[in-house]
């Protein structure tokens, strides 16, 4: 139950972003475009998601187990820190970079050629190192907390 | 143009759909980078088929709407360097703020999120420089 779900909803998510046109590079690249030829349509994908979810999150907030039974999400951190600012910005240069973000770039595997496949091949080494990134980062707040004291 | 806006709005839909089902019924937030990330440095251990399911998901059913189409180009570009430091910093940049366009963008600021919303003016910044840069000032995409 609980996979064929995810499927479902892996297959969903894939399916829109095929329809909205976000596994085209040059469409998302025209989005960040801002001084080129602008193309919004990113605005209105984002809105047909959002609008709706913001009614599920309501549904949600209600429940204690899922549809499935399932435990719901816990607590969210609420913290804005170092890493959420930092690795946006380079998620952002990556996405602006080649157009692709990591669901597009899941979505476009099987029909998106060479380019795809070395694209999700590289995202897939940013991830397996990400966690020595993040270690990095840390340690550079602990030495920057010793030098104030 | 206009009918690309139309078909925007209907693909965001169905993307608020799928993180709707993942929400509602299987009781957890939709973001595609901690969902594939997990399963690479091996923190999603604990959620490992349902994360595989997901990405079965994600990789198959786009395809079977490709005939739908006369075209369907990701118009990605043919230079294996950017395309690869553009991964790694995709890769990279995700998992160190937890998450991209899915999980902030439309599963954070629905729910209104000061950690959604700053991610994705962040990104949207790190998103538009570097567009200028390699569009317009080194002209390599």
């Amino acid at each position: 139950m609980r996979n064929f779900f995810a499927f479902l909803s892996g297959g969903l998510f894939g399916a829109g972003l095929l329809v909205a046109g976000m596994v085209d590079t040059k469409k998302v690249q025209g989005w960040l475009d801002i001084f080129g030829d602008w193309d919004p349509t990113l605005a209105f994908v984002m809105a047909g998601a959002i609008l709706p979810m913001i009614v599920v999150w309501r549904i949600a907030a209600r429940r204690d187990r899922s549809l499935i039974g399932l435990p719901m999400p816990g607590a969210f951190p609420k913290y804005v820190d170092r890493n959420l600012v930092f690795g946006s910005l380079l998620f952002g240069a990556g996405w602006g970079l080649a157009g692709f973000c990591p669901g597009p770039a899941l979505g476009a595997l099987t029909f998106g050629g060479w380019q795809s496949a070395l694209f999700v091949l590289a995202m897939g080494a940013g991830m397996a190192v990400a966690p020595m990134a993040r270690q990095m980062l840390d340690r550079l707040d602990t030495e920057a907390a010793t030098e104030d004291a | 143009m206009e009918q690309d806006w139309i078909w925007g709005l209907v693909g965001g839909l169905m993307i608020g759909a799928g993180a709707a089902v993942y929400l509602l019924v299987n009781g957890r937030v939709l973001g595609a980078s901690g969902i594939l990330g997990g399963l690479i440095d091996g923190s999603g251990r604990d959620t490992l088929p349902e994360r595989i399911a997901f990405l079965g998901g994600l990789v198959a059913v786009p395809p079977l709407l490709v005939p739908l189409y006369q075209v369907v180009d990701t118009h990605a570009t043919s230079r294996p360097g950017v395309l690869i430091l553009a991964g790694l910093a995709v890769g990279i940049g995700t998992r160190v703020a937890n998450g991209c366009t899915s999980g902030h963008g439309v599963c954070g600021m629905s729910r209104f999120s000061l950690r959604g919303f700053t991610a994705t003016a962040f990104y949207l910044i790190g998103g538009g420089l570097s567009v200028i840069v390699a569009r317009h000032i080194l002209g390599l995409v």
